[in-house]
């Protein structure tokens, strides 16, 4: 069975992270809820700090260089995506809107992408809610329904819905929707360009 | 192969003075490099169209209709004429005007334009620029082949039995390229009718590059035009020379560092890795420009971006000696050392098209 890769996207600033702890125990249990329905799984994993230069350097040139090409390569070609992203000033980060400013426009479309926040407290709940699921809507992504949001007392622990508990749940669905669908080719203008005929009618 | 120079005519100030130069003396200053351009062996001018401040050439065939009072022997072209905004009613006109003043001695690029906002200025909306692009472009070729043009678009008010006046120079209209720097439908353009596509790969890293112009060749080939080798392609290139390669890059660093489309990014060193930017001896310049045969095949036309980021034109002027004297003479010998037999050693020229057309007649008369 062809293996399925995961791309996640971890835009914590801070080593360590809690983004990117809950990253990590994202991407485990994403590669578990395949495993465990009989599909091999590949997670990759992206931080985006590495990158925030050259993610600075293509918002002013528009052209994304070395590593940083590498990393949207990895997330366009992914069959599915993790995000995760602490709050900043009620919303996802700059550094990971930035990263999502620079994909193509295309690049999540189709795509079963998992959202997940971080946040310093508890009043962010629905941050992945007005936030981060309007923008993945508009990017045509596949969002799954769970999303994952961490606060203080997630880390804590004891909580009625312990947060291991949504992490499961999120990385099942994901994995669901996964394995019902076949891995969507990636459509590439210069590979297949519309012939010519066609934009002479539509003009 | 044809080199020559190509300006986007902006007004920046010298960073390294604070000094602006007026309109005035930019659009005098204009006129110098191509007057000096053909003064050092040269091949080709090109001036960019622009409707809105820092950039001066609004009105590229008035500027080149000068020129062609003023040279010889230099290819007039633009880089670009925006064939979304003009009505190509207007540019069928000007450009056949052209060709009469200047003896032939002119082709165009068309673009779609470094700015969102001229579109709205002329009427038009951004969100039909390939359309704009594919359909004026239909009627211009009309307008230039047939002496009666009846119209009916989507972009402009029909036409009935319309004649552009003058017609072409000999019946032959100006050789077109099709430039882009992101959109394969424009490729895809130039591939359909054959003409120049021009990639203004001096923003953009290789790769692009490569996949740009292998999508012009395969689909020129695919549409009958000749094999994928005998595609007309043209290049950008930017180049600071000094004998030097560190008092290059010490000189041009504070240009770099500050210039509207490239300062406060990344550093020079990297910008120059990824994009053909070359700041160097003129070796490095050679070797650079010889790189990129590796990605795009051979060439017909080279054009180096030299008056921008603020320079002082005496240093322009140094640059272009340069070019003339110490640069393009070898780039010239090699790549014609390289070029395989067949395939096309410049881009097709008044001459060449008016010796096709007596050759198709004569074709024509024997059937």
């Amino acid at each position: 069975m062809t293996t399925r890769k995961i791309a996640v996207i971890a835009a914590g600033v801070s080593t360590p992270s809690s983004t990117r702890m809950l990253a990590d125990r994202l991407a485990a249990a994403v590669g578990e809820a395949l495993r465990s329905a009989g599909v091999p799984a590949q997670v990759e994993i992206i931080e985006l700090r590495e990158h925030a230069r050259a993610l600075a350097d293509a918002i002013v040139t528009g052209f994304p260089t070395g590593e940083l090409r590498d990393a949207i390569r990895t997330v366009t070609a992914a069959d599915a995506v993790v995000a995760v992203t602490p709050v900043f000033a009620a919303s996802y980060s700059g550094l990971f809107k930035t990263f999502v400013d620079v994909l193509e426009p295309d690049a999540l479309a189709g795509k079963p992408v998992l959202l997940a926040a971080t946040a310093g407290t508890a009043r962010h709940s629905l941050v992945i809610e007005h936030a981060m699921r309007p923008l993945f809507s508009y990017l045509r992504a596949l969002t799954v329904p769970t999303g994952v949001f961490a606060a203080p007392e997630d880390w804590a622990g004891g909580d009625a819905a312990p947060l291991s508990t949504r992490i499961d749940r999120a990385a099942r669905e994901l994995a669901d929707l996964m394995t019902s669908r076949a891995p969507a080719p990636v459509a590439d203008p210069f590979d297949d360009p519309t012939p010519f005929e066609n934009l002479l009618a539509d003009s | 192969m044809q080199f020559g120079v190509f300006s986007v005519g902006d007004v920046t100030p010298d960073p390294t003075t604070g000094r602006e130069p007026t309109e005035a003396e930019r659009i005098q200053a204009m006129l110098t490099v191509a007057r000096k351009a053909e003064e050092v062996g040269l091949d080709v001018f090109a001036t960019g169209e622009h409707h809105n401040p820092p950039f001066v050439p609004s009105s590229p065939t008035t500027l080149l209709g000068y020129l062609a009072g003023q040279t010889d022997r230099l290819l007039l072209s633009t880089a670009t004429t925006l064939i979304t905004t003009n009505d190509p009613v207007k540019i069928a006109e000007d450009y056949a005007m052209l060709q009469h003043l200047a003896g032939g001695r002119v082709d165009l690029m068309l673009g779609r334009g470094n700015t969102g906002p001229v579109y709205p200025w002329f009427g038009q909306d951004i969100r039909d620029g390939i359309a704009l692009a594919v359909s004026n472009y239909a009627l211009l070729r009309r307008l230039w082949r047939e002496e009666n043009v009846d119209w009916e678009g989507r972009f402009r008010t029909p036409l009935q039995a319309f004649t552009s006046t003058p017609r072409p120079l000999d019946g032959v209209p100006p050789f077109v390229w099709h430039a882009s720097i992101r959109s394969p439908e424009i490729a895809e353009q130039a591939a359909y009718y054959g003409d120049g596509f021009f990639h203004n790969n001096i923003f953009w890293p290789s790769e692009h590059v490569r996949r740009m112009v292998d999508l012009y060749r395969r689909r020129f080939e695919h549409y009958g035009h000749g094999p994928a080798d005998h595609a007309i392609v043209g290049l950008g290139g930017q180049v600071f020379i000094r004998t030097n390669s560190q008092d290059a890059i010490r000189e041009f660093r504070p240009y770099f560092d500050n210039a509207p489309v490239y300062g406060h990014g990344p550093s020079l060193e990297e910008y120059m890795a990824e994009t053909p930017l070359t700041v160097g001896s003129p070796q490095q310049v050679i070797d650079r420009t010889l790189g990129l045969r590796d990605v795009v095949g051979d060439y017909q036309r080279q054009l180096f971006l030299v008056d921008h980021a603020g320079l002082p034109l005496k240093t322009v002027l140094e640059q272009l000696d340069i070019l003339g004297e110490q640069v393009v003479p070898v780039l010239r010998t090699e790549f014609a050392a390289l070029r395989p037999a067949g395939v096309p050693e410049e881009p097709p020229t008044h001459g060449s098209l008016v010796a096709d057309a007596a050759a198709e007649l004569a074709a024509e008369a024997v059937r």
